[in-house]
């Protein structure tokens, strides 16, 4: 039986009991995550983090939440109340429609009913994400405008153009992932990968996805639309109390939300690593979810990483970097995956394909020698240009010929 | 219309619940997109009623349509925004002077038009009928189905309609685009600038405001090591609106330090 069957097959109070099962660990994660943040960020930068509430700290996030809904609830004078109201909870729903479609789990037998833990199956499950996304943004969009201030506008402005400009670049990244696939369902996706990991076979189209899913998120170091030193809090800055929440919330699912379509799309999914097959069926099929949520987690250090590492991007070059490297090169690498394929799915003589892989590389390579020499000609000449003028002695500038420049200061 | 609401009473249950809730919410909404006066909320109707519209496709079967709608309808109407924002300003409301001449009865004769079209069409709709071809065109899957039509039969129009679509794009740049005189200057021009003009005094930057903040400390000029105000440490603009304090409170007295 597919896993659309099982679906299909599921008594009405079993879809319930997943979906609360869902919800109770989306909640959860992001109780986690906070604290596994804050943890993870103060060992990167040698402090200790929260250890105070409970063991480890493991309270803390729960302490922060009960103490942000006993805060005043303020809405500023100048703000459209009903949309200053309506913001926060389109952030906070949209964040956990999209893990209906996210396989959790193998095949596995809940109160005695075989079933797998997926809340529904669609032949569209990825554009579904892509869709709900599209519509969480709405959230940061309208918070931005109804806060009736300058600095929640400029980041709500600023994370609109940004998830337009990085959508793109992440449904090209999925293109590939389609066409290997054979579908645009997520369990299908997952039993493609049954051999070999989409991150090993696309790798560019998981560097690409890697990339624009932080983007997505806001996150350091794309986190401009909520740049501290620029815009205060940004989209968020004039909310307060159980609002704030809710944004706070709906932050850490997207991240777990992301990270999981990353591990269905090119992880594996619930897939054991290569060699450790025999473990998908241990304890009645539930090990799988383990498996699942291990690399989710290996992702959100990721991107913790990536926060306690990286210093935040300028916006124009993070737009830059958006529509002049990751959309053109995404489209050059959609054509060269749909040319191997047709090649592969027409029979194509084994000797054609390698030609055509051994033409692509050596075009690459030509490119990049090509830019790179001309690269070093301007950087030369740019160079020769600095050296004429110096008023006064300054640390010599890398590249640049310094005998000329001691024969000019010394008369 | 009588007939229509007949119709739909009789479908199956679960669609039927789901057509009377957003249906009525479509509809409100979408007069609400004509009459309310900031351009903002007849955006964000205007996502509502797509919205609406998506999910009725996908109550119909047409999965793949309902999705995309979402995908691109509220992607679109995201840009709406930005165009609102950035044209109209926050929060003015439309002007209603004309600036074309004649746009007034050509826009009513369109309107009326597109409405008559609309309404005839709806008028020869066939209802009550059972659908015929469903199963067979989504045999394959509806996606499969889809991507037949478009890629075997429809090919020659669907790409004149993506070069229409690359071409009005493409024209929206060019008349978008503006050729700059001068190229704006960088953080490194600026940086140069700085080094290459007449004395270095500035050139690690301006000193920063507010050493002692006991007001708001943007407004209060720094001190230099002698204890004199910087005047260069405020900004104009504070300067210039008469927001800028006196810095003489904070100044340092040689015989006050001594007292110290």
């Amino acid at each position: 039986m597919t896993t659309a069957q099982l679906i299909g097959n599921d008594p009405g109070w079993i879809t319930l009991v997943k979906g609360l099962l869902i919800f109770i660990v989306c909640v959860l994660a992001t109780l986690m995550s906070v604290w596994g943040e804050r943890r993870i960020v103060a060992r990167m930068q040698q402090r200790l983090g929260p250890n105070r509430v409970g063991p480890f700290g493991l309270v803390q996030a729960l302490a922060d939440g009960v103490k942000l809904a006993l805060k005043e609830d303020l809405i500023p004078k100048a703000a459209d109340r009903i949309v200053f109201v309506i913001a926060p909870i389109i952030s906070a729903t949209t964040c956990f429609m999209s893990f209906a479609v996210i396989p959790l789990s193998g095949k596995v037998t809940l109160f005695g009913h075989k079933t797998v833990m997926q809340l529904t199956d669609i032949p569209v499950g990825v554009l579904y994400v892509l869709a709900i996304a599209s519509v969480g943004v709405y959230g940061i969009v309208l918070a931005g405008w109804s806060s009736g201030s300058t600095y929640p506008l400029l980041g709500g402005l600023r994370s609109s153009a940004q998830v337009i400009s990085y959508e793109v670049a992440m449904g090209l990244s999925l293109v590939a992932v389609f066409i290997y696939s054979g579908s645009m369902s997520t369990s299908d996706i997952v039993a493609a990968q049954h051999q070999w990991w989409f991150c090993v076979t696309l790798f560019p189209s998981f560097v690409i996805y890697a990339i624009s899913m932080v983007g997505e998120t806001n996150r350091a170091p794309f986190d401009l639309a909520e740049a501290e030193g620029e815009l205060v809090g940004g989209f968020h800055t004039e909310y307060s109390s159980l609002k704030f929440a809710l944004f706070f919330l709906a932050e850490y699912v997207n991240i777990v939300a992301v990270s999981a379509l990353a591990t269905t799309l090119f992880l594996g999914g619930y897939h054991a690593l290569p060699g450790l097959g025999f473990t998908e069926s241990w304890l009645g099929g539930w090990f799988t979810v383990i498996w699942f949520l291990t690399k989710v987690i290996f992702f959100f250090f990721i991107f913790v990483w990536l926060r306690g590492t990286l210093p935040r991007l300028r916006y124009d070059q993070f737009m830059k970097f958006g529509w002049k490297v990751l959309i053109p090169f995404s489209l050059v690498w959609i054509m060269i995956v749909s040319t191997l394929r047709v090649l592969s799915l027409q029979g194509a003589p084994r000797a054609v394909v390698i030609g055509f892989v051994v033409g692509v590389v050596l075009l690459v390579f030509a490119g990049t020698t090509l830019v790179e020499s001309a690269k070093k000609r301007r950087i030369n000449e740019d160079a020769l240009g600095e050296v004429l003028a110096p008023t006064f002695p300054v640390p010599a500038i890398p590249g640049s010929k310094t005998i000329k420049r001691t024969e000019q200061l010394n008369g | 219309m009588a007939n229509l609401a007949l119709e739909v009473g009789r479908t199956l249950q679960p669609e039927a619940i789901l057509f009377w809730i957003l249906a009525p919410l479509a509809v409100v909404s979408a007069l609400g997109m004509l009459f309310v006066k900031k351009a903002v909320h007849s955006a964000l109707l205007l996502a509502w009623v797509m919205v609406t519209l998506a999910i009725f496709y996908i109550a119909q079967d047409a999965l793949f349509l309902g999705i995309v709608q979402i995908v691109v309808y509220t992607g679109a109407v995201m840009m709406l925004f930005l165009f609102i924002l950035m044209l109209v300003g926050v929060d003015s409301s439309d002007s209603l002077v004309e600036n074309i001449r004649g746009q007034r009865p050509a826009s009513i004769a369109a309107a009326i038009g597109l409405g008559g079209l609309i309404i005839s069409l709806i008028s020869r709709a066939n209802i009550g009928v059972e659908t015929i071809g469903l199963q067979d065109a989504n045999s394959m899957g509806n996606v499969q189905g889809l991507a037949q039509q478009l890629f075997t039969k429809y090919v020659w129009a669907f790409e004149v309609v993506s070069a229409l679509l690359i071409t009005a794009a493409l024209g929206a740049m060019v008349l978008a685009h503006s050729t700059s005189t001068k190229s704006r200057t960088a953080q490194r021009d600026q940086s140069i600038a700085r080094f290459r003009g007449a004395s270095l005094a500035t050139a690690a930057g301006l000193p920063s405001s507010g050493v002692f903040a006991r007001h708001n400390a943007v407004d209060v000029p720094a001190l230099l090591p002698d204890g004199s105000p910087a005047p260069t440490s405020i900004s104009a603009t504070l300067e210039a609106r008469g927001d800028m304090l006196s810095s003489k409170p904070f100044e340092l007295e040689a015989k006050e330090v001594e007292e110290d």
